[in-house]
C-alpha cells in the first residue's frame, strides 16, 4: 500500500490502482468521462487531469491524466492546483463547442454525467463563435435511441460494446471532430447487452426508448431496489415508476452478482408490468363462462368458502418465497408443490445438492477470475445472459497475466488488449448448436444432449487415465488451469447434464481444490422454491380429481400440460398476467407484479435477495402473499412471512437477515423512493384536482412512497437509487462503494444460504431418452413475463427448425422449406453447426408441443414461403432521419 | 569515405540506383561484413557510441531506443518498421532517399533488424509516393533474389523478411504508435506510452520504429565506424543531415550537410538567399510542427540542442520560409487547418481544440476578429500545447507555430483585428 | 457466427482481388490485419469502396462490416463514394500555400467547375485536398491519378490537366 500525497494530504493508495481510482475511493472529486470502473483507462477525454510533481523540490509539476497514472510510494499530486483546475475547465469548454444546448429536451437531463462534470469544473461562459458539427441519427432497434449530436467522443460506447460485450455491429467511424458512433447501416443492435449503452454513455447519445416513449424527468421517477425477474442469476436492479407504470430499469451495482451491467432481457423485460394483459381486478367466472368483475373482498370471500375440504396449492418458481410460503401454509405442507415439472425438480435438486456440498461455487463476479472454463450444455447467453459478460472477461485472464508479466497495469485497457491480441484463456463449449460465445471459445463440440453427457463422462475418465482423445484434450486443459470452472445449467432440460457436470467438478476438485462449479437455474426463484419443498408433485397431488386448486403465479397449462387441470372443479388463480391457466380459472385474484410487491428470491448461487416494491399497485391489485394472508386470515406483512420462512425451513434462515425489515429507520426517517427534487409530484394529478392526494403509506417496508426521508445513507439492500450531491448520474455509485469496484459501504447485499460442507458422493445418472428435437432457449422469447414487454416482444424469433445438411437430407427438406408438427410451422434452417440427427427449434410461445414430438412426426409443408430471416423478425429499419 | 554518405549515390546521377549500381559503389558491404560475423550487441554498442539521433523529428538517440528492446526470449516475432510516412508539411527528404537509392534504406534495415533480432520488417510508406513504392518493391525483390533478404541471409542463422506497407493516408499515421495500429489494419489512433513499442509494439511484440533517414545512416555507421560518423558533424551531434528549404527562396531544395550547419549557410548559400523581391520574415526550422524563428536566429547551428535553445525544434530539418509578402496569420491559419483536419479524433484538446483555433484564425484572417480572440488563442495554446496534455504529440506540435507566431507576429494579429481585414493582398 | 447462408465474398470479389488479399494475409498474424491492404486492393480495381465491396471484404477477412467501415472511413485515401476517373489530390499545405497554391487551386476549381469533394460532370476528375506531398521545393504540387505534378502556376495549369 503506497502512501501518496494529494494536495499535501497523505493517502494510503491501493497497490495496482490508478490515481483516479485512488482519488475517487478517497472521496476526492475528480471529473472524468472515458474511464469506467469496469473498463479501465484509455486517456481519451483528458478530463481527469491533475498535476503530478517529479520530486519534492518540484513546485511547478506538470499536467498528468490521473486515470493513466500508476500510484507509487511517496508520489505527490495536486488536484486543486490552478493549472489543473484551469485545464479541466478547458476540457469541458472544448467538449461543449459542439454539444447542443438541448438539455431541456434531452432524455439524459437531470442525471447527465456531462452536466455534472460541467458544473464541477465551473465552466459557464461560451466563447466559441463557430458553427456546431451535426450528425444524422440512426435507427438502432426498438430498445435504444440515438442522438449523435450530443456525443462528446469519449469512446466508452464502442469500448463497452465491442471490447467488453463482444458486439461487432457498433463502431467508431470517421476521424477528427467528425467521429461517428453507430452501425454500418441503421438496424437493430445485435448484442444482448446493448441496454448498458444507456448507462455507459455519459451523455444523451444512447437512450432508453422504453423510457423515452413516455418521457419523464429522472428526478420525477419513483424508484426502489429490485431483483431482476428474468432469469436465475438475480441481478440487482433499480426499477422506476411514474403514473403507475414501470418507466425504466437501471443497473444496481452489486460487487458479487452483476457488477455494473445487466442484460437486455432484464432491463427491458420489466416493461411487462405495463402489459395490457395485466389482470386489473378480481373476477369470477359466471355460468355463461364469462368473467364478472367483483370486488377483491367479494372474491376473497368466495375463495374462503371453497377452502373447506382438501385444497391443493401449486406454487411457482417465479413467485416470491413469501407468496409460496403463504400458499404452503394456507393449504398445508402436504398439499403444496412448488409448481415445477418433475424434470425441473430433479434438476434443481442437483443444484441444491451442489450448493450444499463442499464444491466451491463462485459468485458471478468471481467467474471472471477463472482461467479455464468448460461450459456443459448450457446456453449461457440466452438462458443466464449476464453470465456471458463475465465469461467474456474471464477469457482475458491470459492477457491480464501477460500484462502483469510485462509490467503493464491491468487497468491500462488498450495496452493490455494490444498485448493479448487473440490470445484467450481456454473456454470449451459442449453444446448441440452454435453458441453466442463461440467467438471467444478455444474449442467447441456440437453434441446431442446425451452425447454431451457421455463426453463429460469421458473427461472424468481422462482425468485419471492417459488415453488421447477429444476428452483427453479437454481434461488436460482443465487440469493445466490454476482455477478451472465448470459451468452448466438447466437450459437443455437434462438432469444428467447437471449431474455429470457436478461429478466432473468433484473429480477435478480432488486434483485441484480451486475448481469451481457454476450452475444456472431456471427462473428467478427456482432455487428458492426448491428449498421450500422440492418433493411435492403436481401430477400426483392432482392425480385424483380435485375440488379446489389454488395456482400461484404459474402458467400450468404451458408448463405442465393443459390436461392436468381438466378435472379441477374450482380453479383459483392468483396472477398478475393473463395466460392460458388464468383464462380457464373459476376465480382470478389480481396479483401485484414484482414492481408492486416486496419479495425474497434465491438465485442460482443460493443467495437470498430482497426485492422492494417500487410503487403501490392500482385498484385491487395486491401482492400474492397478502392475498393468501387474507385467505388464511392471519394478515402477515412481508417480514412476517420472512420470519415464518426462517422458522419453518432451517436452510432459509438467511431470509430474515438479507435486508432490514419495515421497522428500520435512519434517524427516525424512512427511506424516500422519490428524489428530493421530485418536483412533478404535486403536478401529477393537477388536471384532476389541485389538491395533492396524500401519499400512500407503506406498511410493508421501511421505504416511503414520498420524497420525504433519507436515501443517501440507506443500506444497499434498501437504497432506491444512487444519487450524491454533484453526482446525479449512475456514476455516483463510487460514493457508495467502499472503494472503486469494491463492496458497498453498507456491506454486500443478500445472504448466501449455503455454507457447503458435505462431501459430494457423485450422482448416479438416470436413464434419459435421447432427445433429438431440442428446444433452444431465446433471450427474447423464452421467458413468460419478458415476452409481454412491448419492445422485447418484437424481437421474438419466428419458429424455425435448424439442422445439419445431413439431417435435412434425411428429413428430405432443404434450407427455407417449411416443416410442420401439428399446427406449428417452422422454417428449415440448414446449419452444419447443429449436432447430427438433431433438430433445434426455438422455445417461444406456441412451440411447447414440440417438447414431446419425435423427428419422424415432422412433416414437410408444401408450397411454403419462408420469411427472409426467422431469427430476426422483420422490423422497419428506420424511424427518423434528421 | 564520402562526407555526404546519404546522397553520395544520388548526387549527380539522374536515374535511381539499382542493386548492381549500389553494390558496385560499395553497397551491402556492411551487411556482408556484419551478418553472422559480428555480435549484434557489438553493433548496438557501435550505434550508441556514434550517438545517432532519430531523424524523424524528435531526435531521440537511436542506440538508446534500441537498447530498450528486451532480450530475445522464445521465438515470437520482433519487428522493425521504417517510418516512411513523411507527411509533415514542408518535409521532403525521405522521398528523395527512397526514390533514388532504395537499397540504402534496405541495407540499413537489414543491419538494424540484425542488431535487435527482428525477423520481420515493414516499410510504412504513404500512399502518394507511387514512385518510391515501386522502386522499394523492386529493390526488395532484387535483394531477396540475391540472398540479402529472406530466410538465412547470406547463409547465416539470421532471417529477415521485409514488406512494403502502403498507407491509406492521414498524417497521424506518422506518429509511431498510430502507425503500428495502422499496420495492424486498425484505425490509426496513437497508443498511450508506456508501454513503449520496444516492449509491446506491433501485435503486442517488441518493435522498433525509425525514420527512413535514421535507418539509412545505420549502413554508413556500420561501414565506417562511430568516430568517422561523429567527425562528420560540426557540433555535438554526429553525422550529416538532409536539410531543406521551401517557400520564397531563390533555389528551394534539399541538401545533405554536416549536422550543425548554421541556418544562415543553408539559406544563403544552398538556397541562394531569398527570391528576388522578397525579404525573410521568419521561418519554421523543421516542418509544420516547429516554432517560428526569425532573422535574429540565422546564426543558430542546425542541431537538436542549439535549435531547442533558440526556442524551437530542429524537427525534420526542412525549413519553411515566411517572406515579407506573406501573411503570418494566414500561414498559421493554413497550418492549423491542416492540424485540425489531421487530428485522429481521440483526445479532447486536439479533436475539439484545434477546430476552435482554426475557426478563430480564419475569422481573424477574414477581418472578423476581436481582440479577445487573441486571449482564446493563448489559452488554447496553453491548454493543448504541452506534451502530456494530449494523448500524443500531434496537438502539442500544432501549437508550436501558433504560440511562437503569437509571440513574434502579434502586431500582425492586431492589425488584422483593428483593420478588420488582412493587410496582405495576394497577387491573383 | 453461424453457418447459415451468408453472403459469399467469392460472389462479389474477383479471383484476382481475392488472391491479392490472401497474399497480404499470408504474411500477417491474423486476417483482420489485412483490412487496409484489402480495401486498397479492391479500390485499385474499382476506384472506390461500395457497400457491396465493403461487406464482401469484411466477410473475407473475418471482420464485421461495421468494424471495417470504421477503418475505411478513417483514412482519406479510401473512397467510400464514387470518384471520377482520376482523383486530383491537391496539396493545400503550408509550402504550397506560401507559393500561392490556393490561388492556383481556385483556378482549377473554376476550370473544372467543381469544388473540393466534387466530381466533374464528365466524371473525369474528382478534386480532393491533400496534406503536403513532399514536393515542397517545387510547390505548388498536386497528384493527378498516380502522377505528381509540380511547379504549378495559373498559367500552366491547363497543361497539367489536359
Ligand atoms: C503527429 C506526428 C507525425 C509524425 N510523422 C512522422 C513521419 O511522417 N515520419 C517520421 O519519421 N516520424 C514521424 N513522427 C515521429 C515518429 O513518431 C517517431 O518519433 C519517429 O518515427 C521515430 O523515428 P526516429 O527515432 O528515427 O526519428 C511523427 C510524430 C507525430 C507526433
Ligand atoms: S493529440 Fe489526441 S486527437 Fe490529436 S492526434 Fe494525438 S491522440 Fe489524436
Ligand atoms: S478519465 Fe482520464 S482521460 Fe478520460
Amino acid at each position: 500500500m503506497p502512501t501518496i500525497f494529494v494536495d499535501d494530504r497523505a493517502i494510503e493508495a491501493k497497490t495496482g490502482d490508478n490515481l483516479l481510482e485512488v482519488l475517487l475511493s478517497n472521496g476526492i472529486d475528480v471529473p472524468y468521462f472515458c474511464w469506467h470502473p469496469a473498463m479501465g483507462s484509455v486517456g481519451a477525454c483528458r478530463q481527469c487531469a491533475v498535476v503530478g510533481y517529479a520530486n519534492p523540490d518540484d513546485t511547478r509539476g506538470r499536467i498528468i491524466m490521473s486515470c493513466m497514472t500508476p500510484v507509487t510510494e511517496g508520489a505527490r499530486f495536486s488536484v486543486e492546483a490552478e493549472n489543473a483546475t484551469s485545464f479541466r475547465n478547458s476540457v469541458v469548454e472544448n467538449l461543449m463547442l459542439n454539444h447542443p444546448h438541448d438539455c431541456p429536451v434531452c432524455e439524459e437531463g437531470g442525471e447527465c454525467h456531462l452536466q455534472d462534470m460541467t458544473v464541477m469544473v465551473g465552466h459557464s461562459d461560451r466563447r466559441y463563435k463557430g458553427l456546431k458539427t451535426t450528425f444524422r441519427n440512426q435507427y438502432l432497434g426498438p430498445l435504444i435511441g440515438h442522438e449523435m449530436n450530443r456525443c462528446i467522443t469519449c469512446y466508452r460506447c464502442v469500448r463497452y460494446y465491442q471490447d467488453y460485450a463482444g458486439g461487432d455491429d457498433l463502431a467508431a467511424f470517421g476521424s477528427r471532430d467528425r467521429v461517428f458512433f453507430g452501425r454500418a447501416e441503421p438496424g437493430v443492435l445485435d448484442n444482448e447487452f446493448s441496454g448498458n449503452l444507456v448507462e455507459v454513455c455519459p451523455t444523451g447519445v444512447f437512450t432508453d426508448k422504453t423510457l423515452s416513449k413516455h418521457y419523464s424527468r429522472k428526478w420525477d421517477l419513483q424508484s426502489a431496489p429490485t431483483v431482476c425477474q428474468a432469469c436465475s442469476l438475480g441481478c440487482n436492479t433499480y426499477t422506476s415508476e411514474r403514473y403507475g407504470e414501470v418507466r425504466r430499469v437501471h443497473n444496481r451495482y452489486h460487487n458479487e452478482v452483476n457488477g455494473y451491467f445487466l442484460c437486455d432481457r432484464g432491463r427491458f423485460g420489466a416493461q411487462h408490468v405495463n402489459s395490457p394483459k395485466r389482470i386489473p381486478g378480481a373476477g369470477i367466472r359466471n355460468a355463461g363462462g364469462l368473467y364478472e368483475p367483483v370486488s377483491i373482498a367479494d372474491a376473497l370471500d368466495k375463495v374462503k368458502g371453497l377452502l373447506t375440504g382438501k385444497v391443493i396449492g401449486i406454487g411457482s418458481p417465479r413467485a416470491s418465497l413469501e407468496s409460496n410460503e403463504a400458499l404452503r401454509q394456507l393449504v398445508g405442507a402436504d398439499n403444496y408443490c412448488n409448481g415445477m415439472t418433475s424434470t425441473e425438480r430433479e434438476m434443481h435438486g442437483v443444484i441444491l445438492e451442489v450448493l450444499a456440498s463442499n464444491l466451491s461455487v463462485p459468485t458471478m463476479m468471481e467467474v471472471e477470475t477463472f482461467d479455464a472454463i468448460l461450459v456443459v450444455g448450457e446456453d449461457v447467453t440466452n438462458h443466464a445472459p449476464r453470465l456471458a459478460l463475465s465469461i467474456r472477461q474471464a477469457v482475458r485472464n491470459i492477457g491480464q497475466q501477460l500484462a502483469a508479466d510485462t509490467g503493464i497495469s491491468q487497468w491500462h485497457d488498450a495496452a493490455v488488449r494490444e498485448l493479448e491480441q487473440d490470445e484467450k484463456s481456454p473456454l470449451v463449449i459442449l453444446s448441440p448448436m452454435t453458441d453466442r460465445l463461440d467467438d471467444i471459445a478455444s474449442d467447441t463440440h456440437r453434441l446431442a444432449p446425451n452425447d454431451i453427457v457421455s463426453m463429460v463422462e469421458q473427461i472424468i475418465e481422462a482425468i485419471d487415465e492417459d488415453k488421447p482423445s477429444d476428452a483427453k484434450d479437454i481434461a488436460s486443459t482443465l487440469l493445466a488451469a490454476k482455477r478451472p470452472l465448470i459451468i452448466s445449467g438447466t437450459s437443455l432440460s437434462s438432469p444428467n447434464i447437471l449431474k455429470v457436470s457436478a461429478n466432473l467438478a468433484a473429480a477435478l476438485a480432488r486434483k485441484n481444490p480451486s475448481t469451481g462449479i457454476f450452475l444456472c437455474a431456471s427462473e428467478v426463484n427456482s432455487v428458492g422454491v426448491a428449498m421450500i419443498d422440492n418433493t411435492g408433485n403436481a401430477e400426483e397431488l392432482l392425480g385424483n380429481r380435485s375440488e379446489t386448486v389454488i395456482v400461484l403465479e404459474n402458467d400450468i397449462d404451458t408448463r405442465l400440460g393443459s390436461a392436468l387441470l381438466d378435472e379441477v372443479r374450482n380453479l383459483v388463480v392468483i396472477d398478475a398476467m393473463d395466460n392460458p391457466t388464468t383464462s380457464r380459472s373459476s376465480i382470478v385474484l389480481p396479483a401485484a407484479s414484482f414492481a408492486e410487491a416486496e419479495g425474497t428470491f434465491v438465485n442460482n448461487e443460493g443467495r437470498a435477495q430482497r426485492s422492494m416494491a417500487t410503487f403501490n399497485p392500482a385498484g385491487d391489485i395486491t401482492p400474492g402473499y397478502q392475498l393468501l394472508s387474507a385467505l388464511g386470515g392471519d394478515h402477515l406483512s412481508a417480514s412476517g412471512w420472512q420470519q415464518k420462512l426462517t422458522a419453518e425451513h432451517a436452510s432459509l434462515a438467511g431470509v430474515v437477515t438479507c435486508a432490514p425489515d419495515e421497522q428500520f429507520r435512519i434517524e427516525g426517517s424512512r427511506i424516500a423512493r422519490m428524489t428530493h427534487r421530485a418536483s412533478g409530484r404535486t403536478a401529477m394529478l393537477a388536471d384532476v384536482s389541485v389538491h395533492e392526494p396524500q401519499q400512500p403509506l407503506d406498511t410493508e417496508s421501511p421505504l416511503a412512497f414520498t420524497m420525504e426521508g433519507n436515501q443517501t445513507r440507506a443500506p444497499a439492500s434498501l437504497r432506491p437509487y444512487t444519487w450524491s450531491p454533484g453526482w446525479n448520474s449512475n456514476q455516483s455509485i463510487h460514493k457508495f462503494q467502499d472503494e472503486v469496484g469494491g463492496p458497498d459501504k453498507s456491506g454486500t447485499t443478500g445472504t448466501r444460504l449455503f455454507t457447503g460442507s458435505t462431501e459430494l458422493t457423485g450422482f448416479e445418472l438416470s436413464e434419459e431418452a435421447s432427445a433429438n428435437l431440442i428446444g433452444q432457449v431465446h433471450i427474447f422469447g423464452s421467458d413468460e413475463l419478458s415476452n409481454e414487454a412491448a419492445e422485447l416482444s418484437t424481437l421474438i424469433p419466428q419458429p424455425y427448425a435448424r439442422m445439419s445438411s445431413a439431417t435435412a437430407a434425411s428429413l428430405e427438406v432443404s434450407h427455407h422449406d417449411g416443416l410442420a408438427f401439428g399446427d406449428i410451422i417452422m422454417t428449415v434452417l440448414v446449419d452444419d453447426e447443429v449436432a447430427e440427427r438433431c433438430v433445434v427449434y426455438p422455445m417461444i410461445p406456441g412451440t411447447e408441443a414440440l417438447g414431446s414430438a419425435q423427428l419422424s412426426e415432422l412433416q414437410k409443408v408444401a408450397g411454403y414461403t419462408s420469411p427472409s430471416d426467422p431469427l430476426r423478425p422483420s422490423l422497419i429499419t428506420t424511424d427518423r432521419t434528421s | 569515405m564520402s562526407d555526404k554518405p546519404l546522397t553520395k549515390n544520388i548526387i549527380g546521377f539522374d536515374g535511381h540506383t539499382d542493386l548492381a549500381r549500389y553494390e558496385s559503389l560499395g553497397g551491402y558491404a556492411a551487411v556482408r561484413k556484419t551478418i553472422g560475423r559480428t555480435d549484434p550487441d557489438a553493433v548496438l554498442e557501435l550505434l550508441k557510441d556514434a550517438n545517432l539521433r532519430g531523424r524523424g523529428g524528435a531526435g531521440f538517440p537511436t542506440g538508446m531506443k534500441w537498447s530498450f528492446v528486451p532480450k530475445k526470449e522464445g521465438n515470437g516475432h520482433r519487428y522493425l518498421v521504417a517510418n516512411a510516412d513523411e507527411m509533415e508539411p514542408g518535409t521532403f527528404k525521405d522521398r528523395l532517399l527512397m526514390e533514388k537509392d532504395p537499397h540504402q534504406l534496405i541495407e540499413g534495415m537489414i543491419l538494424s533488424a540484425y542488431t535487435i533480432s527482428a525477423d520481420v520488417g515493414y516499410i510504412f510508406i504513404r500512399g502518394e509516393y507511387h514512385v518510391a513504392i515501386a522502386r522499394l518493391q523492386e529493390a526488395i525483390n532484387a535483394a531477396s533474389a540475391s540472398g540479402l533478404l529472406g530466410e538465412h541471409i547470406l547463409d547465416s542463422e539470421f532471417s529477415f523478411r521485409l514488406h512494403v506497407h502502403v498507407s491509406a493516408g492521414r498524417y497521424i499515421c506518422g506518429e509511431e504508435t498510430a502507425l503500428l495500429n495502422s499496420l495492424e489494419g486498425k484505425r490509426a489512433i496513437p497508443r498511450a506510452k508506456p508501454p513503449f513499442p520496444q516492449v509491446s509494439g506491433l501485435w503486442g511484440r517488441p518493435t522498433i520504429v525509425n525514420n527512413v533517414e535514421t535507418l539509412c545512416n545505420v549502413t554508413h555507421i556500420v561501414a565506417n565506424g562511430a568516430d568517422w560518423f561523429k567527425s562528420l558533424g560540426l557540433g555535438v551531434d554526429g553525422g550529416t543531415k538532409l536539410f531543406g528549404a521551401s517557400g520564397r527562396v531563390a533555389r528551394p531544395g534539399c541538401w545533405e550537410l554536416p549536422m550543425g550547419t548554421p541556418i544562415r549557410e543553408i539559406l544563403e548559400e544552398h538556397a541562394g538567399g531569398m527570391a528576388e523581391g522578397y525579404q525573410l520574415k521568419g521561418f519554421l526550422p523543421g516542418g509544420a510542427s516547429t516554432d517560428f524563428l526569425t532573422p535574429d536566429h540565422l546564426d543558430v547551428p542546425m542541431e537538436y540542442d542549439t535549435v531547442m535553445q533558440a526556442g524551437s525544434r530542429m524537427g525534420t530539418g526542412t525549413m519553411i520560409i515566411l517572406d515579407d509578402h506573406s501573411c503570418a496569420v494566414g500561414m498559421i491559419a493554413n497550418l492549423e487547418k491542416f492540424f485540425a483536419r489531421e487530428s485522429c479524433g481521440f483526445c479532447t484538446p486536439c479533436r475539439e481544440g484545434l477546430p476552435w483555433v482554426q475557426e478563430v484564425l480564419d475569422r481573424i484572417e477574414a477581418g472578423n476578429g476581436e481582440l479577445d480572440d487573441i486571449k482564446v488563442l493563448e489559452r488554447q495554446s496553453q491548454f493543448i500545447g504541452a506534451i502530456g496534455n494530449t494523448h500524443c504529440a500531434h496537438a502539442p506540435g500544432a501549437m508550436e507555430p501558433l504560440a511562437s507566431g503569437l509571440k513574434y507576429f502579434r502586431d500582425e494579429f492586431i492589425t488584422h483585428i483593428e483593420g478588420k481585414a488582412c493587410p496582405y493582398q495576394r497577387e491573383v | 457466427m453461424s453457418n447459415i447462408a451468408t453472403d459469399n465474398p467469392t460472389n462479389f470479389l474477383t479471383e484476382q482481388e481475392i488472391a491479392e488479399i490472401e497474399s497480404e494475409i499470408s504474411h500477417l498474424p491474423n486476417r483482420p490485419s489485412a483490412a487496409i491492404d484489402a480495401l486498397k486492393i479492391v479500390q485499385s480495381y474499382r476506384g472506390w469502396i461500395s457497400d457491396g465491396s465493403l461487406n464482401a471484404i469484411a466477410e473475407l477477412i473475418d471482420m464485421s462490416a461495421g468494424e471495417l467501415d470504421g477503418v475505411a472511413t478513417f483514412y482519406n485515401l479510401i473512397y467510400r463514394q464514387p470518384v471520377g476517373e482520376k482523383v486530383i489530390l491537391y496539396c493545400d499545405s503550408v509550402s504550397c500555400w506560401l507559393m500561392d497554391g490556393d490561388v492556383v487551386c481556385e483556378k482549377i476549381k473554376q476550370k473544372l467547375n467543381i469544388d473540393y469533394g466534387e466530381t466533374t460532370a464528365d466524371n473525369k476528375y474528382t478534386l480532393l485536398p491533400v496534406t503536403c506531398l513532399g514536393d515542397c521545393d517545387h510547390a505548388p504540387a498536386m497528384m493527378v491519378g498516380d502522377e505528381l505534378h509540380h511547379d504549378l502556376t495559373i498559367d500552366n495549369i491547363e497543361e497539367h490537366l489536359s
